[in-house]
């Protein structure tokens, strides 16, 4: 009886402990930029997860060894979100106390929740190659940067794609999609674009996680749509190639987003997965270039990548964590060249991303060669560039397998505006005059 | 509601669900090949989801734990096969496997079950969603977060059958075929172990009643660990059919979620009901969802089967083949 | 020697009838609220009132409506999440299509339209129990989420599915601050933990009780089971309704279906078990318990200082909450609050135990 009321004093102990164990938070140290991380290693989404934040973490730690940011370093300490939106909010009111500048969260639900957060804590949210499309209106969302593309430009950039092929005139798209804001974000402009061009589209959406998708791909056989657009993301991607390969659906058909264009995605399926396209945002599984040798030489000879295996340094997601973590050093150096070479402030670095103006010579001296496309930001575009091309996987790479694409600004403008004033009406947001700024 | 009710309310059910599933056809809205696809794709799904129910009924049987931690078993056994096969040939990882499966159900008993001898089936229940997040936590310290493929030599290429009777022929996945023989074969084998085998037949005396087995001498902790481990195998056939499918990750274990309308609509207690309900609610929810779902905007299947499950138990509580309660105050 | 109710006589059937009829019971709990709306917004951290203190308020809320059902009433529902659902959805509608309805209102409302449809939810009850009752519920659970990411009408036409909360007013007063929000939580909840302990101990919460105790026995002597049932859902899904409005307005601000999920449903349901099966104090240890842990057992390698990747930290978190589920339910398994009582009476004796 003893030994079991210890048991139970010692219970009470550690819920009480537990309940009252608030710790003084570590402040970062004052000549020090504080970026935080939020990364999902673990649970349903790992496998996308892991590389981009290797590659994000990678960068940032290269940017130290090779002296920082003009003398000054970055601090950065990741935060597990699991992709689940109330944890990325926790994270980030967690790291909030360390005075960030930036953050990055690679989740279109936890950018939702934070977009109403981050003009008050004047933080800067870059979401690059994901997020809301319709906050590349920076009048109204001054503090989002979806650089590079949205979710509007991917979509848009594939419907130009497969019409090149033939008019879509009276042709079936399919588009398999994630069912989250994440996944649906893309049908407003396949709608638009389908009235346009003619084509039916077919809504499928898959749950979350996406493991149950055969009623999905009958439906696909059934209707026989021309081409299949996969909007997923996790394991969602590899089951979706996995099950067309079940129904016989071509792979030559299948267009994913570039969040479902990557080794995860693909290699599951193994030799099957051949043919398989995506829209890559840029780049692709580039190896070669100065940064990853750079990568290779500074940090995995010496034993401190991130990563497990060298291997992974130069995929697709491992690059695009890695572009992700340099546009915002550039905004950060962008924010040094007006303020001083400084720890700059958040509302210093959101100037600084505004104003970015990275052309191919810049890129090129960076050591990304042409994984990145010249980019020009200002207060009306905070996307910067929306140009992609099409890579295709032949059972061991990517390679390219068609010419630039470029998102159309004619539909795509009038849209944006439309949605984001919506959006500030709602949230009684005082639009800035673009012309007015500088 | 006296039984002969209840018997025509079932009949009336299974009757109106047929009409359900033949109706597209019927209709003239899709063709007799695309029918059946539909339908052998619910089945063979079905057949998955009764497999995992089944390791759910066992020890439900046994021990009257609602075990939720069958999914995270899944994926555990499928994420230790999987790495084990890298580093060695396959039987020795499947006998490692099991090993580890059996040295599970055994840790189970002696910390977790044991120590909740008597305690209510929800106390139970929660403990094994205890388990299920440290198996969570474990299986991704020990094996890796990332998908792994599974080589156990099922075919991934469809066949197309009866091209010649039907335009565009009958497409049946022959991984899916593959599947549902093994799922068979193990019912089959499990069927066997408990009509033929002692220890078979003393696990069937627990389930009838735990205290009059107890009291003609057959160990209760020892069939609870043997209980456990024939789940744990079941978990790991799942996992390797599952696994081969859609690769060993993460959200294997929501194969459990997808056991439970099966469970209900079969009864908690029945083997048999287990087999039946997982191929009514495959089929239920493949049927629904491509006839259904256009109209409702789709992504219907996940509600659909616990809908039809509700409104079986609305007239057979205990489920199809589950032990009728009586009251009594 | 300090707890012990000698000399505290009761002389009138009032005193009889209080919430907290020993002295030092009353004191302390006068004590607790004080320190919670008066010394708590003066010496907390943003940190603290934004990412721990308002999640668990409003997340013992939705317990103690849950706990209503489990607790009392003896109902296993593993649909909670939907019913948050259609308290933060309804909430949304209402606010959006009549702007100038009062947040408090819409916040009721909210928990009346749970109410309505916890109530229809509620109905198979009359003939499905125990676990088949749990998996049946999940068909509500199920359910809901596709009907708010599906009908579009719900979301208000939003392109991506995701709706945000309007900006929080209420008599003209802003609630924007930290501090502020905590405090219009911690109203909300006191103010409920109030009608609920009340309601458990009246006629109502009698006849759940005896239905959760057995049935046909409450039959017999007279308790309807179908009001006592469906009354036990109504009252549960209002108070879970209102919970689902606060975390989406006030904690999440923006948010899809996801947000309240089947984990969602899991996790309340872990926090009445863990915290104390028919028990109000239980509802708020289990919430503690569940909210706070995870995120003390993922920070705890840094504030020791051990280098740990991200990923093991969370396998870890994983592992130990896990562990000390299990733990809890062989040392108590009838909750933390069960513990608290053991606690309460052994101080009574305390420093001279037989």
């Amino acid at each position: 009886m003893k030994s079991t009321l210890r048991i139970k004093t010692a219970a009470v102990a550690l819920a009480v402990a537990g309940a009252f164990g608030a710790a003084p938070e570590a402040a970062a140290q004052s000549n020090e930029i504080f970026i935080p991380v939020l990364v999902y290693r673990t649970g349903a989404y790992a496998p996308n997860g892991i590389p981009w934040a290797d590659g994000y973490v990678d960068y940032l730690k290269l940017v130290n060894a090779q002296g920082g940011v003009n003398g000054i370093k970055i601090a950065y300490e990741e935060c597990e979100t699991g992709y689940a939106t109330d944890r990325g909010v926790e994270c980030y009111e967690r790291l909030k106390s360390k005075k960030p500048v930036a953050v990055n969260p690679l989740s279109t639900g936890i950018t939702y929740a934070l977009t109403d957060k981050v003009a008050g804590d004047k933080i800067v949210l870059f979401t690059t190659g994901y997020g809301r499309a319709d906050s590349v209106d920076g009048s109204v969302f001054a503090w989002n940067f979806p650089l590079l593309g949205t979710y509007w430009s991917a979509a848009d950039m594939l419907v130009q794609h497969v019409a090149k092929k033939g008019s879509l005139k009276g042709k079936k798209i399919a588009l398999v999609y994630h069912d989250s804001p994440y996944g649906k974000e893309p049908i407003k402009l396949l709608e638009e674009r389908a009235k346009m061009m003619g084509f039916q589209l077919l809504l499928l959406p898959v749950t979350h996680p996406g493991v149950e998708q055969k009623a999905t791909w009958l439906q696909v056989r059934q209707q026989r749509p021309d081409y299949v657009f996969l909007w997923g993301w996790g394991v969602m991607n590899s089951t979706s190639i996995k099950e067309a390969i079940a129904v016989s659906y071509p792979r030559l058909q299948m267009f994913g987003v570039w969040w479902s264009s990557a080794e995860p995605d693909v290699e599951p399926a193994e030799m099957a997965s051949k043919g398989y396209n995506g829209i890559a945002l840029g780049h692709s599984d580039e190896r070669d270039f100065p940064v990853h040798k750079d990568m290779i030489k500074t940090l995995y000879e010496k034993g401190q990548g991130t990563s497990k295996d060298k291997k992974e340094v130069g995929s697709v997601l491992y690059n695009r964590g890695m572009i992700s973590a340099m546009l915002t050093i550039e905004a950060i150096k962008q924010a040094q060249s007006k303020f001083g070479k400084r720890v700059v402030t958040g509302e210093e670095v959101r100037w600084g991303a505004e104003n970015l103006n990275l052309d191919a010579a810049k890129i090129k001296t960076l050591g990304f060669g042409d994984m990145v496309q010249p980019l020009k930001t200002s207060c009306s575009d905070h996307e910067g560039v929306r140009r992609g091309r099409i890579h295709t996987w032949d059972g061991k790479d990517w390679s390219y397998t068609s010419d630039w694409l470029e998102a159309d600004m004619k539909i795509l403008g009038p849209m944006i505006k439309t949605s984001a004033k919506a959006y500030a009406t709602e949230k009684k947001i005082m639009q800035r005059d673009c012309s007015k700024e500088k | 509601m006296n039984a002969a009710t209840t018997r025509n309310l079932t009949i009336a059910f299974f009757v109106l669900l047929a009409a359900g599933a033949v109706s597209p056809m019927a209709m003239g809205s899709t063709k007799f090949p695309q029918w059946l696809e539909v339908v052998l794709g619910g089945l063979m799904s079905g057949v998955l989801y009764s497999l995992v129910a089944l390791g759910l009924v066992l020890i439900f049987k046994a021990s009257g734990v609602f075990n939720f931690a069958q999914g995270a078993m899944v994926l555990f056994a499928a994420l230790s096969l999987v790495r084990l096969m890298e580093r060695m040939p396959l039987v020795v990882a499947l006998a490692l496997t099991i090993a580890i499966m059996v040295a599970l159900a055994w840790l189970i008993e002696r910390l977790v079950l044991r120590n909740l001898v008597n305690q209510e089936g929800i106390v139970l229940f929660m403990a094994t969603l205890g388990i299920a997040y440290f198996l969570d936590g474990l299986g991704q310290t020990l094996w890796g977060s990332d998908i792994y493929t599974l080589h156990v030599g099922m075919p991934k290429e469809p066949k197309i059958l009866l091209e010649g009777t039907f335009e565009g022929g009958i497409l049946v996945s022959m991984e899916d075929v593959y599947a549902a023989v093994m799922a068979a074969t193990l019912v089959a084998v499990l069927a066997l172990f408990f009509q033929k085998t002692g220890t078979g037949r003393a696990l069937r005396a627990v389930a009838d009643d735990h205290q009059a087995a107890q009291s003609i001498g057959i160990p209760l902790n020892r069939i609870w660990v043997i209980v456990w481990s024939v789940a744990g195998l079941v978990a790991l056939v799942a996992g390797v059919i599952w696994g081969s499918k859609l690769g060993v990750q993460f959200s294997l274990q929501l194969v459990a979620l997808k056991a439970l309308p099966v469970v209900i609509l079969g009864g908690f207690t029945s083997i048999p009901g287990a087999i039946i309900g997982g191929l009514i609610i495959g089929l239920g929810e493949k049927i629904s969802e491509v006839y259904l779902g256009p109209f409702l905007g789709g992504g219907i299947e996940n509600w659909f089967a616990y809908v039809l499950a509700l409104v079986f138990l609305l007239f057979r509580p205990e489920g199809l083949f589950g032990e009728r309660h009586i009251d009594r105050v | 020697m300090i707890y012990r109710e000698t000399g505290q006589f009761k002389t009138t059937y009032a005193s009889d009838q209080q919430l907290f009829p020993i002295l030092q019971d009353r004191i302390f709990v006068i004590g607790f609220l004080v320190f919670a709306f008066g010394i708590m917004p003066l010496i907390g951290t943003e940190y603290l009132f934004r990412a721990i203190l308002v999640p668990f308020l409003i997340l013992s809320l939705a317990a103690i409506g849950l706990n209503i059902l489990v607790g009392y009433c003896g109902q296993v529902s593993l649909g909670t999440g939907a019913f948050m659902a259609i308290g933060a959805y309804s909430a949304y509608n209402l606010a959006v299509r009549i702007p100038d309805l009062n947040l408090i209102v819409i916040f009721l409302m909210a928990g009346v339209f749970a109410t309505i449809v916890g109530a229809l939810f509620g109905i198979p009850s009359l003939r499905i129990k125990g676990f088949y009752l749990a998996v049946a519920t999940l068909a509500a659970q199920f359910f809901v989420d596709w009907l708010f990411a599906r009908v579009k009408w719900f979301t208000n036409d939003s392109s991506s599915g995701n709706v945000s909360a309007p900006p929080l007013e209420i008599f003209g007063y802003g609630i924007d601050t930290p501090v502020e929000r905590y405090i219009f939580v911690l109203s909300f909840v006191c103010v409920f933990a109030l009608v609920a302990r009340n309601l458990v101990r009246g006629a109502i919460g009698r006849s759940w009780m005896a239905t959760r105790d057995m049935d046909v026995a409450a039959e017999v002597i007279g308790i309807r089971p179908m009001m006592a049932k469906l009354s036990a859902f109504a009252a549960s899904s209002f108070i879970v309704g209102v919970a689902g409005a606060l975390w989406a307005f006030v904690y999440l601000g923006s948010w899809e279906p996801l947000a309240f999920d089947v984990n969602r449903s899991f996790q309340l349901l872990f926090m009445v078990i863990i915290g104390g099966l028919g028990s109000i104090l239980g509802s708020f240890l289990g919430a503690a318990f569940i909210v706070i842990l995870p995120l003390m057992l993922n920070q705890l390698p840094g504030w020791l200082g051990i280098p740990l990747s991200t990923a093991m930290i969370s396998h870890i978190e994983f592992m130990v909450f896990g562990a000390l589920i299990v733990f809890f339910l062989i040392v108590e398994p009838r909750g933390l609050a069960r513990l608290w009582a053991i606690g309460k009476e052994k101080l009574r004796l305390w420093p001279f135990p037989h």
